[in-house]
């Protein structure tokens, strides 16, 4: 079993299929990249930065928006993305 | 193909033959309950509502109840009214009749009090247990099969492997001349755009847009941030960390066909092929709109495992996560992660789960089932008035 799994091209995050330790380097999409967190089996890992405010792509789609900078090998999950959809508590009703 | 199972008298196949007892309201469900305790076989629904519900509220009480009683996997209906309700028993049964099917009513005012309404209403449906245990299975067609679509408990690997096996047995059923409802709107935002352009109806794709864009904008009338309820806390300990992301793995549960339709609560399903319900995120008001709709089985993704059921169609669980199906085997039916460690393909998983759902056709018995799970809700906007 590989130990990362990229789902499209475009995707800027991958999802780590064994648990990733702090400081180990992981082979993902061909690269190796060094993670910079514990990340949990089946949570994602930045492939490369993605500036606060930039997209984060999985699936070839958006799948959120950086709510801080993220370095590559970094944890990708709530404390750094957050959604763009279903935001009552910032948008009007969608028309 | 062919399957064996129930021909009904409109001509409607079902994989089942329940004898089912409806409470029109919550003030007839113990009633029922104690009905269907004394006589075996017979199910009944835990219905908490049907009374002080205005608008759509009762028009979905209405279409689910009816549903329930017309789906093809119920061959005999006793209607229990407490009299008074909103939601009357008349109103259910004449809608259940236009099948053919055997359907008596009782009423606990008419009938005077509880105790004889039990009485009467085990009387009548023992007998009809007994004619129900004379049918026996035909012949018919996987092309008369409606198929729903459910993902609960999801994880991360969800979108990666148990969705794609569903959608793969989806894809499979529809190609065959079967029906397959996808559903769970709110797990819909964020992938919408994708299934749109499967819709060649332009009012039917439009339909499908407008249930979105009303599920989206129900958070924000309120104010409210969907993230405070989607994902879930399970969602997101297993690390999907948005409804964007959930929603672009729940889609593969639809395979590749194109869609027929897009479909209100509970509404009755049209034609043949893939359509889109409108139903919440949540598993069990989920899996009861499609059920009243016409589904005859359910197939089930889970990332962290759930045993859910439903009380006339057989839910077969299929989960992505190889360490919850050792952990969960008591409730699990098909073990998907086998598609992340290698040991399977998606095209071999996908065969399975659809050999699965062929064997539950005809009769043998997911873990769901056998454990006797029959989780029941009605969806609602509002509450009781």
């Amino acid at each position: 079993m590989k130990n990362t799994l990229r789902l499209n091209s475009k995707d800027n995050v991958v999802t780590c299929l064994r648990a990733v330790t702090k400081g180990s380097a992981v082979e993902a999409d061909g690269e190796a990249v060094v993670a910079v967190a514990d990340i949990p089996q089946f949570h994602k890992m930045a492939l490369v930065p993605i500036m606060k405010g930039a997209h984060c792509y999985k699936y070839g789609e958006i799948i959120g928006r950086a709510t801080a900078d993220i370095l590559p090998g970094d944890h990708v999950h709530v404390h750094n993305i957050e959604s763009t959809r279903g935001r009552g508590d910032k948008q009007g009703m969608r028309s | 193909m062919k399957i064996t199972g129930f021909r009904r008298e409109n001509g409607a196949f079902g994989i089942r033959n329940h004898l089912l007892i409806i409470p029109a309201s919550v003030c007839a469900a113990d009633t029922a309950a104690r009905i269907a305790a004394l006589t075996p076989g017979a199910v009944s629904l835990p219905n908490q509502h049907g009374c002080c519900q205005i608008g759509e509220d009762y028009a979905v009480a209405v279409r689910t109840l009816t549903g329930f009683g017309k789906n093809a996997n119920v061959g005999a209906v006793l209607v229990v009214g407490l009299g008074c309700e909103g939601v009357q028993a008349n109103t259910l049964a004449d809608g259940i009749r236009e099948t053919g099917k055997p359907v008596e009513v009782i009423t606990i005012q008419e009938r005077g009090d509880t105790l004889k309404s039990i009485a009467r209403g085990a009387d009548i449906a023992t007998k009809f247990s007994f004619d129900l245990a004379e049918q026996r299975r035909s012949e018919g067609d996987i092309a008369e099969i409606v198929l729903g679509l459910e993902c609960g408990g999801s994880d991360p690997t969800s979108g990666i492997a148990s969705n794609p096996a569903v959608g793969y047995a989806s894809a499979k059923l529809v190609t065959l001349g079967g029906t397959s409802i996808l559903s769970e709107t709110t797990e819909v935002i964020g992938a919408e755009h994708l299934l749109a352009t499967r819709f060649a109806d332009d009012v039917q794709r439009e339909k499908f847009l407008e249930i979105v864009k009303n599920t989206e904008n129900r958070a924000a009338m309120m104010g409210q941030d969907l993230r405070d309820g989607q994902p879930t806390p399970g969602n997101k300990e297993s690390g999907l960390s948005t409804i964007e992301e959930k929603s672009l793995g729940c889609m593969h549960k639809a395979g590749d066909s194109p869609f027929s339709g897009a479909l209100y609560y509970a509404e009755p399903v049209p034609g043949r092929g893939l359509y889109f319900m409108d139903t919440p995120g949540q598993d069990i008001d989920s899996i009861t709109g499609m059920v009243a709709g016409g589904a005859q089985v359910v197939l089930f993704s889970t990332g962290r495992g759930t045993p859910t059921g439903c009380p006339i169609a057989p839910v077969i669980k299929i989960t992505g996560n190889s360490d919850t199906y050792d952990r969960m085997i008591v409730n699990m039916d098909l073990n998907a992660g086998r598609i992340i460690t290698g040991e399977a393909t998606l095209s071999e998983c996908g065969e399975e789960l659809f050999a699965m759902l062929v064997d539950v056709s005809n009769g043998s018995r997911p873990k769901a089932e056998v454990l006797g799970h029959k989780e029941f809700g009605m969806y609602r906007l509002t509450g009781a008035f």
